[in-house]
This record gives structure tokens, sequence and C-alpha cells, in this order.
């Protein structure tokens, strides 16, 4: 019995295909994520837009915070450390969470280094703005990607841009004579090993989800038909003026996105969305996708 | 070409999608009612059972989905498609109660405990099939009619049959052995030739 292996940790992010995890920062919160049809919950302290709006340095949530949520539900419970804290991975993953989010939303706490994930039986996921910088992620060991977008703004443009940045550099690989992809790895900053690969499969080796910045089901289907594998909602959903219904309407979303009725249906009445930002109007400090390379 | 069925509202339906595509087979992802006619099998996919579950209900696949089983479709369901084939399960208030098991969620524990063996499984033969379990179901009550095509080695029952119902808690759609999709579409096959062979197990263990 081989506990930890690279197939069961891409196996757990295949699992999650087609479905919706969600930010939650209590028991409560996350029960009517599993109530609405969630395939995961991220366990945190406070969705992005109040981590946005604190300011100062964000760190791993509170264990009792995560050991609560993952007694109040059955489905997989993750939780998020900061950039290059490998301690912080180490206590996530002796608490029992089932996949850890390496992410930009908490500070860094290596500007140089990302945590080298191979060392880890707990499978990570981390962002990207780009194919090169999923498959530096990749080739250290994450078993699931997702876009960075940018978080706790309510604001889908980074996500797209990030998606279809991605899904350019997968088709630019797949395209190119078999002798450019060395040039083409320099570029990307990429495994050339993992660049090879794509240019073979014409796919990334694992998962990818969007993330940052949705907040309606109509986000949710945008990204889906840009490629997506799922869908992250992190404040969102707990940001709106109906959090259960717009939970429900976000899953449906992530399943019929390709059938416009349905997408129309399930948009209905749901209240408020959270309030948005214009990205352009946060000062350049405070942007969280440059965190990490 | 024969046509399967895969329910695709949530989990990895695309990976079953492909095995059967490259075994020649026309497979079907069903979203919607009207998506589940002219069937010759049906797969439910890993995924989140509470999830899919709960979409099931919402598009109103849930009746004709337990209506098709009982008709003797032949269904197969891997991890969260075992739990919700099942009469009994310990934390899913609704399944689609079709196979007479009981089921218990998460029975290995969390994501660190997911595990690959190798695994031997009665109809597939000698060789061992690769198994990965991922936060997987265990089945720990078997009907009467049920026959067991898996164990691990310490007796935990993790494959079973009631005749056009089969259930694995490993997910075969994961790995590049085809041999569990062959083993179904031989199902499909004997059951849409109405041939008495898939009312009496092909080599299974019948419970006492």
């Amino acid at each position: 019995m081989d506990k930890g292996t690279w197939m069961v940790k891409t196996g757990l992010a295949q699992m999650l295909k087609g479905g919706v995890i969600m930010d939650v920062v209590t028991a409560e919160h996350a029960r009517i994520a599993e109530e609405a049809g969630a395939c995961a919950v991220m366990a945190l302290e406070r969705v992005p837009a109040d981590i946005r709006a604190a300011g100062g340095v964000a760190r791993m949530a509170d264990p009792n915070v995560i050991l609560a949520i993952m007694k109040a539900v059955s489905i997989p419970v993750m939780a998020k450390c900061r950039i290059g804290h490998f301690v912080e991975a180490q206590i996530l993953e002796g608490l029992g969470v089932d996949f850890i989010d390496e992410s930009e939303v908490l500070t860094p706490a290596d500007e140089s280094h990302h945590i080298y994930k191979n060392d880890f039986k707990v499978p990570f996921v981390c962002g990207c703005r780009d194919l090169g910088e999923a498959l530096r992620r990749i080739g250290e060991g994450a078993a699931m990607i997702r876009t960075k977008g940018e978080a706790g703004t309510g604001n889908i443009v980074e996500a797209v841009r990030h998606m279809r940045t991605v899904m350019d550099g997968i088709r630019r690989l797949q395209n190119m004579p078999a002798d450019e992809i060395m040039a083409e790895a320099k570029f990307l900053g990429a495994p050339y090993e993992l660049a090879l690969e794509i240019h073979q499969t014409g796919r990334l080796p694992v998962v990818n989800f969007a993330a940052g910045g949705v907040a309606t089901p109509a986000d949710a289907a945008l990204m889906m038909q840009l490629g997506a594998d799922g869908i992250f909602v992190g404040s969102g959903i707990f940001k709106s003026s109906d959090p259960p219904a717009r939970a429900k309407a976000i899953v449906a979303a992530a399943t019929h996105y390709k059938d416009p009725s349905i997408l129309a249906e399930v948009s209905k009445g749901l209240g408020a969305a959270m309030a948005g930002l214009d990205i352009k109007t946060i000062p350049e400090a405070e942007l969280l996708a440059p965190r990490g390379w | 070409m024969r046509r399967i069925g895969v329910l695709a509202l949530q989990g990895a339906f695309a990976e079953h999608i492909s095995v059967l595509q490259r075994l020649g087979v026309e497979a079907v992802p069903v979203r919607l009612p009207g998506e589940l006619e002219e069937l010759e099998g049906l797969i439910i996919p890993g995924g989140e059972s509470t999830t899919m579950s709960r979409l099931m209900t919402v598009f109103h696949l849930r009746d004709e989905i337990k209506r098709l089983a009982e008709d003797g479709l032949p269904m197969w369901g891997t991890c969260a498609g075992l739990i919700l084939l099942a009469k009994e399960v310990d934390s899913l208030p609704d399944p689609l109660g079709v196979m007479d098991i009981g089921v218990r969620r998460n029975a290995f524990g969390r994501q660190v405990d997911s595990f690959e063996t190798e695994l031997p499984v009665l109809p597939l033969g000698k060789e061992p099939f690769p198994a990965v379990f991922i936060r997987a179901p265990q089945i720990d009550r078997l009907g009467s009619e049920v026959e067991v095509l898996a164990r691990l080695t310490n007796g935990q029952v993790v494959a079973a049959r009631e005749n056009n119902l089969v259930a694995t808690a490993f997910h075969p759609e994961l790995t590049t052995d085809p041999r569990f999709h062959c083993y179904f579409l031989n199902m499909a096959k004997n059951s849409i030739k109405q041939i008495q062979q898939v009312l009496s197990p092909v080599g299974g263990e019948k419970e006492p």
C-alpha cells in the first residue's frame, strides 16, 4: 500500500473537477457550502476581501478554525499556507487537511523559493499567471494548479487574463516543432521535461482550476468555457447578500456551463453580488497576484 | 457502436469518457434527463457524492436513474458512484438506494491515507489490478444477492456486483489498465442481448 504517491495526489484533484471549492471561515459556513453542493471547502480565518481590507501580515489560520471545519463536513477540506512557509505546510499536513493551497493571498514568507512540495504526502495547489509559473509549481510537486486572478476583488478580469495566458502557452508549445521546445522552455522559465510533455499531450499534467474574482454563476461558466477544470470561489459567496442561494447557483453553473438557458435560470434573483473592485484603483503594493514567481 | 452514458455532473467523468473512447465505444456525458435515453449502460464516476447527489435532485435525474437501475440497465459506480448506488450510507441522507449494500464514506481516513495497491479482482483474472483509492469508501454490509469481486488483504470489500449493478471503491479510470472497463462493457453487451449470463456471476465469490 503506497500512500502520498503522485497518482493519489493528482487523483484527488481529478475528483474535484467540474466542482466548486468555497472559502469558509466557520463550521456553519462550511455546512452551508456542503449543503449547496461544494466539492470541497477552503478553511480560512478571513476571506480574501477581509484580508485585503485588514492589511498587515496574513498568516496560516488558527488550527482550531481548521479543525472545527474539518469536523463539520464530510467533503475535502483545504487550507492555505504562506508562499515558501514550509513549516506552516508541515503543520497543516499534521492536522490532516486534504489539500494545501500555497497561496499569494497570505503574505509570502520567502520571496525566492516556493515550498518543495514533493517532500509532502498531502497534495498542494498553487496559483499561476502563465504557463511558465504553472510548470515551475508542478516541477516543485504541485498536484493541482489554479489561476491567481486578483483575490478579494469580485473582479474576474485577472483570472481571465491568467487562464487565457496559460491556454495560449499550451497551444504554442503543442504546435511548435520539437527542436524549438528547449528555447521555449527557457523563455517560459519552465522545466524542459514538462514543456516537452505538454508539446506531446497538449494539456497540463495536472488539473487547472479558476480562482480569484469569481462572483457570479456567469463568471464561473466563463472560466469553465475558457478551459478551467473547476472553480474556486473566495469572497464571492459569503460576501454576497444571499450566500446559500449564490453558492447553489455557482455549483449549477459549473456543471451546466455550456447551457445558457440553465445559466439564465440559476442567475435569477440571487440578490446583490459582493461589492467589486476595479483592479486599476488598487495600489501596486496591494496587488496579490504578483506575489511569488 | 455501443452507447454508454457517463454521469457528468461533477468529478472524474472525462477520464471515464476517454477510456471508453479508446475502447471504441460512444460515450455520452449525462447532465440532464433527456441524455439518459437509449443508453446501454451508465457509469457514475468518482467525485464528491454530496455534490452529485444534490445535482441529481436539482436537475431531475434521480428518479429516472433509479428506474433504469431497477429495469436492469447495467450501471457501474466508482468511489462516489459506489456510494450513490448503495441502499445505506453512513453520512449521505439520500443515495439512489438501488444496490443492496451498506457503505461507509471516507472509510480509510483523510487524503493522507489515500493509497495505491495491486489488487486481485476476481473477474479480471490472475493479474492484479492497479487500484487507486482516494478518500475511498468501503462496503461493510452485503445483501444476499451481492457477490464480492475484490477484497483488500485485510478482508475489506472494495468491489461488488449485484446483477446489473457493479461498484468499485477504487478508480480504474485513473489508470491505463482498461480491464475493468472491458468487464463492464461485457456486462452491457450481455444485458442488451438479454443473455441469462448477466444474472449469474462471472466468477465472483458469493457471500453466504
